[in-house]
């Protein structure tokens, strides 16, 4: 194995700071984005923290009712704007879209750093907003509430999220032109990863819902700066924003949660040694989602003036939905059935994605109906279901697809026990946190109240002490991924031993990825047939087989 | 168009792409994708208008009447005729004549302040007369709805502006680059891409207009 200092790599190619911040090399700016969304994660985080503490006791001791508002309006906010929305698709899509397509960038090398300008002057003005009074109106920013009546100031981290909006909308952008316009001689699109299928649809719902949210955010400005387009008192309606905002957030959901499922039909075929079950269907699935999931918002509005009758379309509809995201859940079961798996830990953290998921999904089916919902509507039960999606979905996609894929991107192999400990107490820590935020709500806990009637204590005492390990789980990964950078082995072209474009190239790839273009003659997760592969290699398929 | 072995082309390629077709194809088809994401961003704006159009028609069509629908005409004119400009500029461009892509464009970014200043004049107007959304001293017994009209109309018409002065920034840019002589017949792309963003920002006026202007005439 060549030692990694003896050939340039992206890493090493340049050591000043400039030559990171004025980078254009796809590879790097994922870099970037890592970095700064792990500090935002850390500061939602933070929040969280104060969340949970100030509700382990049912008065309200710790924070005061507008220090409380601010705390989960500032946590939904990090979390969704400048997390989750960002992650695996600026981070990892950035990193891989262009090696797995084949192409030596993405087709707007420039635009890509502009995002994340874009995004890091968003998050400063954010920033900037928290420290300066905050922001009280919950992440759905609804009028009357956020343009008549909030004492914070709004403008400023309104205009925060206007302008990452656009961070996000530019790398959708430069993911659907890549795609379309950079694939390598030879890679069909029926021979593309499944992941860059899920980069795909998710762009799609960047470039047509971002938008959407941008104008409305901008139209709350206006009417904070004494415009009146939501404004009741002129006749203006506040359902109407709700509808432009959901419009955009339902779709937002599958932002995050397309990406993860991305990660995961990656995973699953390779340490599962297998070729995946069901390819077209899954990759179908991904845009059948991108596209129903536009026609749902109105399930957010079920307790609101909109008519019965289009409640009634849109709880159907909502159903829907779920058709597709259970085709992937069936298709990963089916490629796991008799394979060779192997537990290495993104396999463990794909499994528990899909428990976590799976659960969220379901749950999802009890909020689409109409009755039940206005029940739980604004319960726990609701907080319950989105986090199973969110933090218990995504945010494992996101842990899966750092841990396959960090020996790419560092040339490091990490410690592989204290990654499993990292994903079970992952797991452990939360369930622990968001199970019993179901059975709460469904005993009518509200949200967002700092303070609760006594009954409810023993199930807020069990969710912060998960919250406390998940947290633990969270940190991990940290530590060891900063270890590998310094004493972790050198991994080699293809540490895990499996197939995929990205595994040709070395670790870290060198700054154009190839040194000649592929020619790509072969379907994806074309792994020898599971007898065959047993006989000679233990079930692992050789390097030399790689998807090229 | 793109040939794809002219020298110019082949100058300009960018390392990241194969072929010079390549990278103009990858340009184009990216400002389209671009248009999308604009139609979608005023999109919201225009359901916005409509759900209260249809809500309130009378207030509408009352507050409708304060516009001035003869500098409404002659703007729309004054846009019509720069999308012809930008247009030659276009074709100069194909035709490989540096000058006149700068004369093209500079009679477009004409063209361009002339709306401007015709529509600062309305706002002015509009201002004066207590009509802006922040400043309302309008009585009527329709003014609150049509205070939503004027909201729209400022929020529409002001989003539509600012895109012409980024248009125009961009084309002060392209015309440095043409007189420096960047653009041949052989490589033209910004060129070409900055018209279709031109063209985009004139069709939403058209829209506009009658949506604003005309909606008291019957
Ligand atoms: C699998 C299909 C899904 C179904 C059937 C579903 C259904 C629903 C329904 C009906 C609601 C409205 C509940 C209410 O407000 O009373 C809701 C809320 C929510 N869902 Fe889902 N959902 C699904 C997937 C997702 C995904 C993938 C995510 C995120 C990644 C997500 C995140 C959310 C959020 C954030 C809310 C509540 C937001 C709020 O009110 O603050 N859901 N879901
Ligand atoms: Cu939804």
């Amino acid at each position: 194995m060549e030692a990694t200092q003896d050939r340039v790599t992206y890493i090493n190619a340049g050591h000043t700071v400039r030559s990171w911040l004025l980078t254009i090399d796809h590879k790097r700016i994922a870099l970037l984005y890592l970095v700064s969304i792990t500090f935002m994660f850390l500061l939602g985080g933070m929040m969280a923290g104060a969340i949970r503490l100030e509700l382990l006791t049912p008065p309200g001791d710790l924070l005061d009712s507008d220090t409380y508002n601010k705390a989960f309006t500032l946590h939904g906010i990090i979390m969704i704007f400048f997390f989750l929305i960002p992650s695996i698709p600026a981070t990892l899509g950035n990193f891989l879209v262009p090696i797995m397509v084949g192409a030596k960038d993405l087709a707007f090398p420039k635009i890509n750093l502009l995002s994340w300008y874009i995004y890091i002057i968003g998050a400063t003005i954010g920033i900037i907003a928290t420290l300066t009074g905050g922001l009280d109106t919950g992440w759905t920013l609804y009028t009357p509430y956020s343009t008549a009546f909030a004492t914070t100031n709004v403008i400023l981290p309104a205009t925060g999220l206007f302008i990452t909006g656009f961070s996000s909308i530019l790398t959708g952008f430069n993911f659907i032109v890549t795609i379309h316009k950079m694939r390598a001689p030879g890679l069909t699109w029926f021979r593309l990863p499944l992941f860059v299928w899920a980069q795909y649809a998710t762009s799609l719902v960047m470039v047509l819902g971002t938008p959407v949210i941008a104008i409305t955010i901008l139209m709350v400005i206006l009417d904070r700066c004494g415009f009146g387009i939501f404004d009741p008192k002129a006749g203006g309606d506040p359902v109407l924003f709700q509808h432009l905002f959901w419009f955009y957030s339902h779709p937002a959901v599958y932002i995050m949660i397309l990406p993860a499922m991305g990660v995961i039909s990656e995973v699953i075929p390779a340490f599962t040694r297998k070729k995946i079950f069901g390819y077209g269907f899954i990759a179908a699935s991904s845009l059948a989602i991108a596209i129903i999931g536009f026609l749902v918002w109105g399930h957010h509005l079920f307790t609101t003036t909109q008519s019965m009758y289009a409640a009634t379309v849109f709880s159907v509809l909502t159903f829907a939905v779920a058709i597709p995201s259970a085709v992937k859940v069936f298709n990963w079961a089916a490629t796991m059935y008799k394979g060779s798996v192997s537990f290495e830990s993104p396999m463990i953290f794909a499994i528990g994605f899909m428990g976590l998921f799976l659960i969220g999904g379901l749950t999802g089916l009890f909020l689409a109906i109409l009755g039940l919902d206005l029940h739980v509507q604004d319960t726990y039960f609701v907080v319950a279901h989105f986090h199973y999606i969110m933090v218990g979905g995504a945010i494992m996609g996101y842990m899966a697809g750092l841990h396959y894929w960090w020996p790419k991107i560092s040339g490091k192999k990490f410690p592989e026990v204290p990654a499993k400990v990292a994903a079970l107490l992952i797991f452990i820590g939360f369930n622990g946190t968001f199970f019993p935020q179901f059975i709460a709500g469904y005993a009518g806990m509200p949200r967002r109240y700092h303070y609760y009637p006594p009954e409810y204590q023993v199930l807020n005492v069990l969710s912060t002490m998960g919250a406390g390990i998940l947290g633990i789980g969270y940190l991990m990964p940290l530590c060891y991924f900063m270890w590998s950078l310094k004493y972790g082995e050198d991994a080699g072209k293809n540490p895990w031993g499996v197939l995929g474009l990205e595994w040709t190239i070395d670790s870290p790839p060198h700054p154009h990825n190839f040194h000649t273009t592929p020619i790509i003659t072969s379907d994806p997760y074309d792994y020898p047939e599971m007898a065959e592969a047993l006989g000679a290699h233990t079930g692992h398929a050789p390097a030399e087989v790689a998807h090229v | 168009m793109s040939d794809g072995v002219s020298t110019g082309a082949v100058n300009r390629l960018q390392p990241h792409f194969a072929t010079p077709a390549q990278q103009y194809e990858t340009a184009t088809f990216g400002m389209w994708v671009f248009l999308v994401t604009e139609i979608m961003f005023f999109g919201g704006l225009f359901t916005a208008y409509l759900m209260y159009r249809i809500q309130y028609a009378d207030a509408f069509a009352h507050a409708s009447e304060h516009l001035n629908i003869t500098l409404g005409c002659f703007n729309t004119v004054v846009l019509i005729g720069s999308s012809l400009t930008m247009a030659l500029a276009v074709h100069s461009a194909r035709m490989n004549k540096s000058k006149s892509i700068v004369f093209w464009i500079a009679l477009t970014m004409i063209l361009g302040s002339i709306f401007l200043g015709v529509k600062g004049y309305e706002y002015h107007h509009k201002w004066v007369e207590g009509l802006f959304p922040a400043n309302w001293f309008f009585q009527a017994p329709d003014a609150p709805r049509q205070r939503i009209f004027f909201s729209l109309y400022f929020a529409m018409t002001g989003l539509h502006a600012t895109h012409m002065i980024i248009g125009m920034g961009i084309m002060i840019y392209i015309s440095i680059q043409a007189l420096r002589g960047a653009y041949t017949s052989s490589w033209y792309t910004p060129v070409e891409v900055m018209g279709l963003y031109w063209h985009f920002v004139d069709l939403v006026w058209i829209f506009l207009f009658p949506l604003l202007y005309l909606i008291g005439l019957h």
